[in-house]
């Protein structure tokens, strides 16, 4: 098991420099200038210029991606051209409100898709399953932005229940736990669980469906075990694709969604982003991507490493 | 009687106990205004986030030497003394302007206003060899006091500022220009990040509490030195929500009091449900700045006046839900520099295609010309609806719009190339569609026409030039009576508009969408807005 983690996280090394080269460039790939961060549309050229050698962008891009991944591998991500505050600040508070609406959102997409998905598997072919797949193919399809601006304008607007946009009332910093606050979690948190919940669905409603079609099930139950001793050995079977489908999907939350952020003007690292691309704040936009991605990286390396632990077969391999 | 003697003295000492607790316990007023932003504009001194930034983070926390007057709805403000209580040119050498300092005028930290920190403050954003040399700050102001060539402290009350030429319309660029406090910058480590979160300016409002892209608190400052300005809320809410929908969702939801720029559509909603629309005559167009570079086919002027008149400005106006008003020129028929162009703007087909004609051109053989403009942004309004419009009017008369679409920070980079450059003649491109702060007039006109602004130079995008326009000019900067002034600036719109320098379409009207809980709000023919007019009930 240790060589197998020692082997996940090796392959893991080439991945996480891959993606610092490609925070880093894709960035340069985007037309625009990011001095427009900076400077007023019409800063004449002789400003421009003194702020591109203030900021290091006349040196050559390998040199800027250089120094760059230098200081990145010692915690420091630059501070952003706009606001002068510091990247690793900035994309930190993000990433913490992300969490906590990922966090949200995908217990909430895991838990109703895996019961959804598993009813629909049991009753596989009848009006349950018809249901909760019809369900799930709006989920995955009802675009989030969308579905948003419903729902804030059906309880907020209308019905008043929930705040429209925010992150507490008195903002993301004087965060707690109670109704006052957790009711700015509720609409940003559903809108964004939809698309895992679809997704997850239908993930576990097949896999069911064809666990129950095995011929060890028909065994279980011959040998005469009762419906909840089947389901806790399709469920283990079932769980490993499951997790690893979920982890993608928690990963993609994680990383925090741009439009749905931005119709609720939640501060995380979906609204960051938004900010840092129209403004093009480069060491913000490159370190935020970095965090972001190198989170995938984590996640993904998680999973991997916990996918043996409940399937021992697959840690041979 | 023994009743009176007894009680009387308690009555005298409990009465205004009374009182004074009655009035602290009045609640605090608070006003809360979702602003278009993405982020709360630099609250260090000089706000970026453009002309639109200086009314939330600018003139709040921070006051110029020259003011503009903004707290006035009914006619264009003008320049207004602001922590300069006066100023003169020298009239041996009229390069040379004389500011005299308001006496007595504190920060917020306390320190006294005086020369040296003026000076200081113009070394902050033109002297990078100063220590508070600030590069961001110096960015957003540079470009806005191109005139300044040196400075420095007469006495504690007087600044001289030498100007690069003689340039009479300088004092309109100072109300871009900010003073913040030396002192809590040697307070807080000259660390201009630590100021943003603990400014200290001389404005009308203290910055309370900063929580970057979510919200800036400013509470009422108790001691201006402006008694006239007072703010009238306890405590001003900035929330950025860029999200248009969003912004109006949380008023009708009750979460902020205040919108600026209300989506369209909902404007039925709004006003059904008790929402109040303000709006006003704003420094705004919205054009098509034509390359009058030779290749293009604006070059002649028959067809830059047949786009204008091809143009159903009302039709675009109600397009906008009323948001707008169809311009008549770069700048409002109703402003003084309007002059009397003898080409009307009007929607006229007819005389149109008889221009095309003229030029050698109809629909069944249509002129065909490329534009470059923004999917949307500030100062854009409904870019790409109001463009397909226009795609469509044109079409009509014999002109063939073909459209490049970038994001607004591309945009930017094409407008400070100009027309010549190859990043647009290169590929094509023979007009811009950006839209334009007209507030002053340099920014107004000058900027446009002159041709030492021809780019990169500045943003005489298209590469016109009139020697007659230059003069006029030259003669402007070198006349110190504004009526001659204004007089020579309607001259010079005058030819531009006959000139058809340009496609003007409408001027925005900075629409914002108010509760009923708010009981005042001026709205200022600006982009400045004074957020010291807003009282809540």
């Amino acid at each position: 098991m240790f060589a197998y983690i020692l082997k996940r996280l090796f392959y893991a090394l080439p991945i996480a420099l891959s993606v610092t080269v490609v925070s880093f460039m894709l960035v340069y790939l985007a037309p625009g200038d990011p001095l427009n961060a900076i400077a007023p549309a019409d800063a004449p050229a002789d400003v421009i210029e003194a702020l591109k050698s203030a900021y290091g962008l006349d040196r050559p891009v390998p040199v800027q991606y250089g120094l760059w991944l230098w200081r990145a591998l010692q915690g420091d991500l630059g501070t952003s051209i706009a606001s002068g505050r510091s990247v690793v600040s900035e994309v930190f508070s993000a990433v913490g409100n992300t969490l906590l609406l990922a966090g949200i959102a995908s217990g909430l997409g895991v838990l109703v898709g895996c019961v959804l998905g598993a009813l629909a598997g049991y009753k596989h072919g009848g009006g349950v399953d018809r249901a909760a797949t019809a369900l799930s193919v709006v989920g995955v399809s009802i675009p989030h932005y969308w579905l948003g601006l419903v729902l804030t304008i059906i309880f907020s607007t209308w019905l008043g229940w929930f705040p429209a946009m925010g992150a507490g009332p008195g903002g993301s910093t004087d965060w707690s736990w109670d109704w006052e606050h957790v009711r700015y979690l509720v609409l940003p948190s559903v809108t964004l669980s939809v698309i895992p919940m679809g997704i997850i669905t239908r993930t576990v409603r097949a896999l069911v469906a064809d666990m129950l079609a095995q011929e060890f099930v028909v065994a279980l139950r011959a040998r005469g075990l009762g419906g909840m001793a089947v389901f806790r050995h399709v469920a283990k079977n079932t769980a490993p694709t499951v997790l690893a489908v979920a982890g993608l999907q928690v990963g993609y939350l994680m990383g925090g969604s741009i439009l749905v952020e931005t119709v609720f003007a939640w501060p995380g690292t979906g609204f960051l982003l938004n900010t840092a691309i129209f403004q093009r704040d480069m060491p913000l936009l490159q370190g935020t991507l970095l965090v972001l991605c190198m989170f995938f990286v984590g996640l993904n390396l998680l999973v991997d490493i916990v996918q043996p632990l409940i399937d021992p077969r697959m840690g041979r391999g | 009687m023994n009743f009176v003697r007894k009680q009387l003295p308690r009555w005298l000492v409990s009465l205004p106990v009374a009182l004074l607790l009655h009035t602290g316990a009045q609640a605090e007023t608070v006003a809360r205004y979702g602003i278009s932003m993405a982020d709360i504009p630099l609250t260090t001194g000089q706000p970026d986030r453009g002309a639109g930034a200086y009314q939330f983070t600018g003139h709040t926390i921070y006051d110029p030497l020259v003011a503009w007057e903004a707290n006035i709805a009914t006619r264009p403000g003008k320049l207004v003394p602001g922590l300069a209580s006066s100023w003169k040119v020298d009239p041996k050498d009229n390069k040379k302007w004389l500011f005299t300092l308001r006496k007595g005028v504190k920060f917020h930290d306390g320190s006294e206003l005086k020369a040296d920190a003026v000076v200081w403050n113009l070394d902050k954003v033109l002297s990078d060899k100063s220590p508070q040399y600030d590069a961001k700050q110096s960015a957003q102001v540079r470009p806005r006091i191109p005139s300044i060539a040196s400075y420095r402290m007469v006495d504690d009350y007087t600044v001289e500022i030498s100007t690069k030429d003689v340039d009479s319309l300088f004092p309109y660029q100072l109300p871009w220009f900010l003073i913040s406090s030396p002192a809590q910058w040697e307070k807080l480590g000259h660390d201009w990040n630590k100021i943003a979160s603990q400014p200290s300016g001389t404005g009308p409002f203290k910055l309370d509490k900063l929580v970057p892209r979510q919200r800036a608190e400013l509470v009422k400052n108790v001691a201006y030195w402006d008694k006239a300005r007072m703010a009238k809320t306890d405590r001003i809410i900035l929330m950025p929500i860029p999200d248009a929908m969003t912004r109006a969702n949380a008023l009708l939801n009750g979460q902020v009091d205040i919108i600026e720029t209300p989506p369209p559509d909902v404007l039925p909603q709004l006003k059904s449900s008790g929402f109040k629309i303000v709006q006003n005559v704003t420094p705004h167009v919205w054009p098509y700045h034509f390359s009058t570079q030779p290749g293009s086919p604006w070059t002649d002027i028959r067809v830059r006046k047949a786009a204008n008149l091809a143009i159903d400005r009302d039709a675009i106006v109600k397009l906008l839900n009323g948001l707008a008003k169809p311009a008549k020129g770069q700048v409002d028929a109703t402003n003084p520099w309007f002059g009397k162009p003898s080409f009307d703007l009007k929607y006229d087909v007819k005389t149109a295609k008889e221009l095309m004609a003229q030029a050698g051109y109809s629909p069944a053989k249509p002129l065909k010309a490329k534009v470059i403009i923004a999917q949307g942004g500030s100062g854009q309004m409904l870019s790409l609806p109001m463009n397909e419009f226009i795609q469509q009017s044109l079409a009509e008369v014999g002109i063939q719009l073909e459209f490049e679409v970038v994001e607004l920070e591309n945009l930017y980079l094409h407008w400070r190339s100009g027309a010549k450059s190859d990043m647009n003649a290169g590929k094509g491109i023979t007009a811009i569609n950006l839209g334009y702060v007209t507030a002053d007039p340099f920014y107004a006109i000058t900027r446009f026409v002159d041709s030492r602004y021809i780019a990169p130079n500045g943003v005489n995008w298209g590469g016109y030039s009139n020697p007659k326009v230059d003069g006029a000019i030259d003669t402007i900067r070198k006349n110190f009576d504004p009526k001659i002034q204004d007089k020579l600036l309607a001259e010079i719109h005058q030819t531009m508009v006959d000139d058809a320098l340009m496609l003007w379409v409408v001027h925005d009207l900075n629409p914002h969408a108010i509760s009923p809980k708010v009981q005042e709000f001026v709205q200022a023919q600006h982009w400045f807005q004074d957020l010291t007019t807003i009282r809540m009930k």
